[in-house]
């Protein structure tokens, strides 16, 4: 019911033109520029005509926050405020979402988990808050390095967890993101992950749309829940839960609530399809050797292959871009030939290779590792290592090397 | 493409949602019927059908029809109002439509009145009440229509038609997108195109779609 009288074309207080967001995206000239992954934050944000963004120092997300906070001095930025907390900060947003503003926020590790509980109300409240979670450690002994514990803890938020590799996969993600999250069938938060300090703080040269281009504001009334009627679910519900009545129809309201989150998390599949490309990118899917990974490991997994073809070794890749919604059919799809799929990942737990192991026949293929964990490098020798190990044939140990 | 078809219950205790069994909203120009993508003529011929073979054909406008909170929702609901006259006048005298508003979806306790409005929350209620076999929703908001259409689905034999402004209802036997005052006109005139070729048979139940 959304009215039809578009912006596009017109300009905001800035200057910049509401562009059409796939001209923007795809079309568009792109400028090489040699920025941090913080600095790329930034700039996809100067162009997401973001209404409020909400802040809470935590390392190493605080960079971003702070330069978002330059935007907004510049005025790029409806509002932008410091939370009492993580906590605070999360229901802020949902409050400036529920109020039909295109909300920002980034968060990092042990600020994620303060956080938590808001994750799933935001997605049964059907809010299009998109997060950036620059991974860090939670567990103790503390870590402020990259360790990618609490994706495993997002991805069972109802929230869309992407996982991005690059600080260019940042920029496009972030854009795409809002068109993906923001869609009446879809409209649901997004949790766009990155591997913390090795893409938020790496220098890299990424392509930048014109900056004098943004993306069309946000429409509420395309919402598929009532914008800002305290009286409707699901702000009533808070008050007056469905559940709270001991009879079969509110359970089953209150069932197909939590289920119709779900739906939507399945319906951003076709949407996500045609922004990001496919859910997965895929190479050498004709090996029996295959890589499936997400985040930086991805990169440590594609020089692994790099270095193993010079052994003679041929391996592919999988780089799972999405985890909620998940891949399971392509990754069925582009492991359909291997005898074995290693799973490198940034944690001790092993999320990526649980899914994995659930999602394709014959799942003792799947070999769990290399792991490293509490935001340890993973030299892609050590993939190499797990490979030749796996294979029966000799492999360096590279345990001597800080001795 | 998925086995699942989204077909008149009473399906389960708690029914799936047809997007987690593969169903796939259509794309600009197409329908669903089933869960199964069609030109969206087709669906507007089958939709008319189901009208005309249901004993009480009910139409459930949502808020955003209900309220004339801008000048299209003003004009769409007269696009309803002559939806619902027109299938009043294709009908039988043996079946009975019904205009049934839903004008918001807070929770009602103890009991809504089911003769007057239909809840989103318990809308097996009114259509076990009215004894309604086929109904359509219209201007309700999606999350919403999911809602209802999923609880209709698995208590009830009802078969359901939405008509979304947005993408489309996968848990509906039947549903358009995109849509506007000109389609919902458009869907009246195919039901004035299919009276007197469709038979309506009071013993029969409401006839299952020829899908």
């Amino acid at each position: 019911m959304a009215e039809t009288k578009s912006l596009i074309g017109t300009q905001n207080k800035k200057g910049q033109t509401y562009t059409d967001p796939r001209r923007m995206l795809f079309e568009a000239p792109r400028t090489p520029s040699f920025y941090t992954g913080s600095e790329v934050i930034k700039e996809a944000i100067r162009r997401a005509s973001c209404d409020v963004m909400i802040a809470y120092p935590i390392t190493p997300q605080s960079e971003a926050a702070a330069l978002i906070g330059e935007l907004f001095a510049e005025g790029y930025i409806g509002d932008y405020f410091r939370g009492e907390s993580e906590f605070a900060v999360m229901s802020q947003c949902a409050g400036a979402a529920f109020g039909g503003a295109r909300v920002f926020t980034t968060t990092a590790g042990p600020g994620t988990m303060r956080a938590m509980e808001n994750f799933p109300m935001w997605a049964g409240a059907r809010l299009p808050i998109q997060m950036i979670v620059t991974c860090r450690g939670i567990n103790s002994p503390l870590s402020i390095q990259p360790d990618t514990l609490e994706i495993s803890y997002l991805m069972n938020t109802g929230m869309l967890v992407w996982h991005a590799e690059t600080a260019q996969d940042f920029f496009d993600w972030i854009l795409k993101g809002y068109m993906v999250s923001e869609e009446p069938d879809v409209h649901l938060p997004l949790a766009l992950c990155c591997d913390g300090f090795f893409v938020t703080h790496t220098k890299d040269v990424v392509q930048l749309t014109p900056a004098d281009m943004c993306l069309p504001p946000y429409d509420p009334y395309r919402s598929p829940v009532p914008c800002m009627d305290m009286e409707c679910p699901p702000v009533r519900m808070m008050r007056d839960p469905f559940i709270m009545k001991s009879n079969y129809i509110s359970y089953a309201t209150h069932a197909s609530w939590q289920q119709e989150i779900w739906a939507a998390v399945e319906r951003s599949r076709k949407h996500t399809i045609a922004w990001l490309d496919g859910l997965i990118d895929a190479e050498n899917t004709d090996a029996d050797i295959m890589i499936v990974a997400s985040g930086t490991a991805v990169s440590q997994g594609r020089e692994a292959i790099r270095m193993l073809e010079d052994e003679g070794v041929r391996a592919g890749l999988v780089k799972v871009k999405t985890l909620r919604p998940w891949p399971g059919e392509e990754i069925r799809e582009a492991t359909k030939h291997a005898e074995h799929i290693f799973v490198p990942e940034f944690n001790v737990t092993g999320w990526l290779a649980k899914e994995i192991r659930a999602t394709v026949p014959n799942s003792d293929r799947v070999h769990a590792g290399p792991h490293v964990c509490g935001g340890m490098t993973m030299p892609p020798e050590i993939i190499v290592s797990e490979i030749k190990t796996t294979l029966g044939m000799r492999a360096v140990s590279l345990a001597g090397r800080g001795s | 493409m998925s086995q699942y078809r989204v077909m008149p219950g009473p399906e389960h205790f708690l029914p799936p949602a047809a997007a987690s069994m593969g169903i796939r909203l259509p794309n600009p120009g197409e329908g669903h019927i089933h869960g199964v993508i069609v030109p969206e003529e087709q669906a507007m011929e089958e939709a008319a059908r189901q009208f005309l073979l249901a004993k009480v054909p009910t139409i459930f406008p949502g808020p955003l029809v209900l309220w004339a909170w801008n000048e299209k929702a003003a004009k769409k609901a007269t696009a309803i109002r002559h939806l619902y006259e027109t299938i009043k006048e294709c009908v039988t005298p043996q079946q009975k439509p019904m205009l049934i508003p839903m004008p918001d979806y807070r929770p009602k306790y103890p009991k809504i009145n089911p003769e007057v409005e239909i809840n989103p929350n318990h809308p097996n209620l009114t259509i076990w009440h009215n004894k309604i076999d086929c109904c359509m929703f219209v201007g309700v908001h999606c999350h919403q229509a999911n809602l209802s259409l999923k609880i209709i689905r698995g208590g009830t034999a009802c078969y359901t038609i939405a008509m979304c402004a947005q993408a489309g209802h996968e848990d509906a036997m039947l549903s358009f997108r995109d849509a506007t005052y000109e389609k919902i006109m458009r869907l009246a005139e195919t039901v004035k195109k299919l009276k007197g070729s469709v038979k309506f048979n009071p013993g029969a139940g409401q006839a299952k779609a020829s899908h």
